[in-house]
């Protein structure tokens, strides 16, 4: 859908790629996530944003398969998700990037990505041990795309560095890379700014826009609120577990739930 | 392709392209095979036939890199690993004498085909758990296996099998050994191994054929670890959790891993019952097990030469030693704590672990303010 890369914020006119359809989730008595509806369309970039505790990782974890939940059901192109297994969710096009950062720590930054990239591959281990051709193409492959991973998030310089060596910053990066070499359709990234300064959150804003042009949609969880309305078409807002709103960043930014849930509090701390 | 006239497919991808390091690996291989033949002092073992503890050392270099692939690369602890082992001999010797005249050589297919199916009949139902609970499993099959071969009379019960069938002997040539009398070097015409006669004194031969396998299985672990397989293992192994969601249908890799390691270990198991001649319940002990651990865990788990030096170690050292009687035990007691205390990852740790230590020291070196040294990329 590249014409929604140029209807700009809050015009995003795509099908519905992902469907959260009354979503509820208790952990024992506690509801983490109670009827929960929202979509993601195709081409566009969603923020999903709350305070503290309102469930956005939670949330993502039920999308991504991570936990089931106890009512209703998450929705892929029309295929529900809820008896899915976790590689098959991936397989189907939905990646992650994980807020506490989770990188396979003794293997290099650039195996980390072919990883992510060997799900596109399925040659299995008599192709390995004959080194038949088509093996040694998917290899080359896989290879060639991560390296580009690599340059695109910015760390093609380190492929070769293990992941547990690489800066703070470059292990966010390479998060991406990874979840981005599995090919996805959705690529949902959960608070991929924590920890940065204003300097490098805008790089990195500006590295997810390039991501959402080359035709990934993604679901972007993230506290800063000047990052999120600069970057997204829609938001959705959590609060204990509920969607308190939904729409373009201009209305979010003047709904007096999301004020007295969230931005106020929010811009108290900023100042 | 290649300049050695070997089709470069072949050739492991460390090799390729290197004509010097394939000429040294050349001559390491040959040193190998000869290594028996050559009777260097101090080297050889004073109290024990050398050709015997080298077939001996072979096996174990063989069940090291199968365990390496369970513990090393996918992170499974499998403490009954010695079951699989005891599987591969038995079927050898039930084919080939207990109930059956098959020729040695046939039964080592089915030998490794019914340990690998054992190995997924463990793994299935037991991968789903994790740590020490797999570990506690996994010993509790080498113990099934031990105690159900003693207690079947259809497997021979506690006597065991004897006379398990050999290989087919090809008598070609006769090589004498070496000898070494004050310094110089004699070629001992008394002393010469009959090539490829498997007998019951001379076990040279048997160390050939397993040294043989040992190079095969060695080959085809590079060609595996350096594929999408062996990456999927090591994501596994390091978070089995994000593995699953980038992709990685962990629980197929693991049970994959485990039947590798199966079939190894059934392969070693045969190759060294055929030696052996007889084999009985009791030397497939929970003892064993923990021995092949230790080889893999002292030689560096994760790094191919590291377990292969390891499975060497725990038995030539003892047997080197056997001079010292039931001290020995102690002084190999004692190496494994010197061992544990100064080389925690063991003596041959993997490439990753080493480089990180390497970087380690250099921040550490920058934080106290001297200059590190230059490093190039």
């Amino acid at each position: 859908m590249g014409q929604d890369v140029a209807a700009g914020p809050g015009e995003t006119t795509g099908r519905p790629m992902l469907e959260v359809d009354h979503v509820t989730l208790r952990f024992g008595g506690v509801a983490a996530l109670d009827d929960v509806s929202f979509e993601i369309r195709e081409g566009e970039i969603l923020g999903l944003i709350g305070p503290n505790g309102a469930g956005k990782t939670t949330c993502f974890n039920v999308m991504t398969g991570v936990y089931r939940p106890t009512r209703g059901e998450v929705r892929f192109r029309g295929r529900p998700l809820t008896r899915m297994k976790r590689f098959q969710i991936t397989r189907l096009g939905i990646a992650r990037t994980f807020q506490n950062i989770r990188l396979f720590k003794t293997m290099t930054a650039l195996d980390n990505v072919k990883v992510g990239g060997d799900t596109n591959s399925s040659v299995g281990l008599l192709n390995a041990l004959f080194r038949t051709p088509r093996q040694r193409r998917e290899e080359s492959e896989t290879h060639q795309r991560a390296m580009e991973l690599l340059e695109f998030v910015g760390i093609g310089r380190r492929a070769e560095e293990l992941a547990a060596n690489l800066s703070y910053g470059d292990q966010r990066r390479l998060e991406i890379a990874r979840a981005m070499a599995t090919n996805p359709k959705l690529l949902c990234l959960d608070e991929p700014a924590a920890g940065f300064n204003p300097a490098e959150k805008q790089r990195l804003m500006e590295l997810i826009r390039k991501v959402r042009d080359q035709g990934f949609t993604v679901l972007l969880i993230e506290h800063d609120m000047r990052l999120v309305m600069g970057v997204t078409d829609r938001i959705v807002v959590l609060e204990f577990g509920r969607k308190i709103a939904e729409g373009p960043p201009a209305e979010i930014r003047d709904d007096p739930a999301v004020i007295a849930a969230y931005l106020g509090v929010d811009e108290d701390d900023a100042s | 392709m290649s300049r050695l006239g070997l089709p470069t497919m072949t050739l492991p991808p460390q090799l390729r392209g290197r004509p010097a390091k394939a000429v040294g690996v050349a001559v390491l291989v040959l040193f190998l095979y000869a290594l028996p033949l050559l009777d260097l002092p101090i080297v050889t073992t004073p109290d024990s036939d050398f050709g015997g503890v080298l077939y001996t050392m072979a096996t174990y270099v063989l069940v090291a890199l199968g365990l390496n692939i369970v513990i090393g690369y996918a992170g499974l602890l499998d403490l009954g690993y010695v079951g699989f082992y005891a599987i591969g001999a038995y079927v050898t010797a039930v084919l080939g004498v207990q109930h059956g005249h098959w020729p040695y050589l046939l039964t080592i297919p089915v030998a490794v085909a019914v340990t690998m199916l054992s190995g997924v009949i463990l793994g299935a139902p037991t991968l789903r758990v994790r740590g020490d609970y797999l570990a506690i499993v996994t010993l509790g099959f080498g113990e099934i296996i031990r105690l159900s071969a003693k207690n079947s009379d259809w497997l021979g019960g506690a006597r065991g099998i004897q006379n398990v069938p050999k290989p087919p002997s090809v008598h070609l040539f006769d090589v004498p050994h070496l000898k070494w009398e004050n310094g110089t070097v004699l070629v001992d015409v008394t002393n010469k191994t009959q090539a490829f006669v498997f007998g019951f004194v001379d076990y040279v031969p048997y160390y050939w054929m397993a040294l043989t396998v040992v190079f095969i299985v060695l080959i085809a672990d590079m060609l595996i670890k350096s594929s999408r397989v062996g990456r999927a293992w090591e994501a596994t192994r390091e978070d089995e959790d994000v593995a699953e969601v980038m992709g990685v249908p962990t629980f197929r890799y693991k049970l994959l891993a485990f039947a590798m390691g199966a079939f190894v270990g059934g392969l070693s198991g045969s190759i060294s019952a055929a030696g052996a001649n007889f084999i009985y319940p009791d030397s497939y002990q929970i003892t064993v097990s923990v021995i092949f651990v230790a080889a893999v865990v002292i030689g560096g788990q994760g790094n191919r030469w590291g377990v292969m030096l390891g499975a060497a170690l725990v038995v030539y050292l003892p047997e080197r030693f056997r001079g010292l009687e039931e001290y020995r035990i102690l002084m190999f007691g004692i190496a494994l704590m010197l061992l544990a205390t100064f080389r925690p990852q063991g003596l041959l740790p993997p490439r990753v672990t080493r480089r990180a230590k390497a970087l380690e020291r250099d921040l550490e070196d920058l934080e106290t303010g001297e200059e590190p040294q230059e490093v190039t990329s």
